[in-house]
């Protein structure tokens, strides 16, 4: 039973140190968002280095925070499906291509 | 009656009634913010021009809020870990920590609300306001909403700690999965409203 709790302390010291690298990650990250932007990159890179950016910062959120790197698979299925109905939602605008709205 | 799979989790599920419940709620978030960003694609694109955001927004007090907001979701979990450790004192200082911080990130909206205003700048006065305003002014009431949830935790909520630990640790896990969704949703909103 002694050694159990110990294992259990050991476990809990090593997700501390993953939540600090992450931290500081995150803040290293938000330092790259902004100094990217000042360069006033053409608007179609700008968005692709900064969802990019986010993406990743969000990734770590999500895995490490929320535990999703290690959460059940029932979890993973219900997440996998909000995926595909908000890529979906995300792909709405470009069905207005065809109408002519983005042609001026 | 008691609340069933609080503390054992179901044997079909894998899981608490809690997490299965606030991850589901998460999922319908997502739709929620995606719906907005959705539509915020479609007016930008349709758009002949858009201003950068950073012409009309204040991007260090932004940059400091997301500094701010990152650092909360760091105490949110620094707290559940401290529970694991059964430390409640620990918790306690996280768990105000997390508040606090929350506390300083709609102080900073409010000063970047109150100077749009002064300079006459409304929802109603362009459409890159309207998106800012309604994308912000959401995710603002969603801070709030974990703020308050905490404090209960932090407070009368930390109770159930002396009588079902356990139980009280899956609560502010489920918070803090709230939380952490909060500062995701800010990730994002950050850069597209604010520096493209």
């Amino acid at each position: 039973m002694e050694s159990t709790t110990s294992d259990h302390a050991v476990d809990i010291d090593h997700h501390v140190r993953i939540y600090i690298t992450v931290f500081v990650a995150l803040m290293v990250l938000t330092i790259v968002t902004v100094a990217v932007s000042r360069f006033h990159l053409p608007v179609p890179v700008a968005v692709g280095v900064a969802l990019l950016v986010a993406t990743v910062k969000g990734s770590l959120v999500a895995c490490y925070f929320m535990h999703l790197i290690s959460e059940k698979k029932l979890i993973i299925a219900v997440l996998a499906l909000t995926a595909v109905f908000f890529i979906a939602l995300m792909a709405l605008p470009i069905l207005t291509v065809h109408d002519g709205y983005w042609i001026h | 009656m008691d609340i069933p799979y609080t503390v054992e989790v179901r044997r079909d599920t894998g899981l608490t009634n809690g997490k299965i419940g606030i991850w589901l709620f998460l999922a319908s978030e997502v739709m929620l913010f995606g719906a907005l960003f959705a539509s915020y694609i479609l007016i930008r694109t349709g758009a002949p021009v858009w201003p950068r955001g950073d012409t009309i927004l204040n991007v260090p007090l932004a940059t400091f809020n997301t500094l701010v907001l990152i650092s909360s979701s760091v105490t949110m979990v620094m707290a559940w870990a401290s529970l694991m450790r059964r430390r409640l004192g620990t918790f306690r200082i996280y768990m105000g920590v997390t508040i606090l911080l929350g506390f300083v990130f709609l102080t900073v909206k409010y000063f970047e609300y109150s100077h749009k205003f002064e300079a006459g700048l409304f929802p109603s006065t362009n459409n890159f306001l309207a998106i800012y305003f309604t994308l912000t002014g959401l995710h603002m009431l969603h801070v709030f909403g974990g703020m308050c949830v905490n404090a209960y935790l932090l407070g009368p909520g930390s109770k159930l700690w002396e009588t079902n630990p356990k139980w009280f640790t899956n609560r502010v896990e489920n918070s803090g999965l709230f939380w952490h969704f909060v500062d995701l949703v800010w990730i994002f909103l950050f850069p597209t409203l604010y520096l493209l």
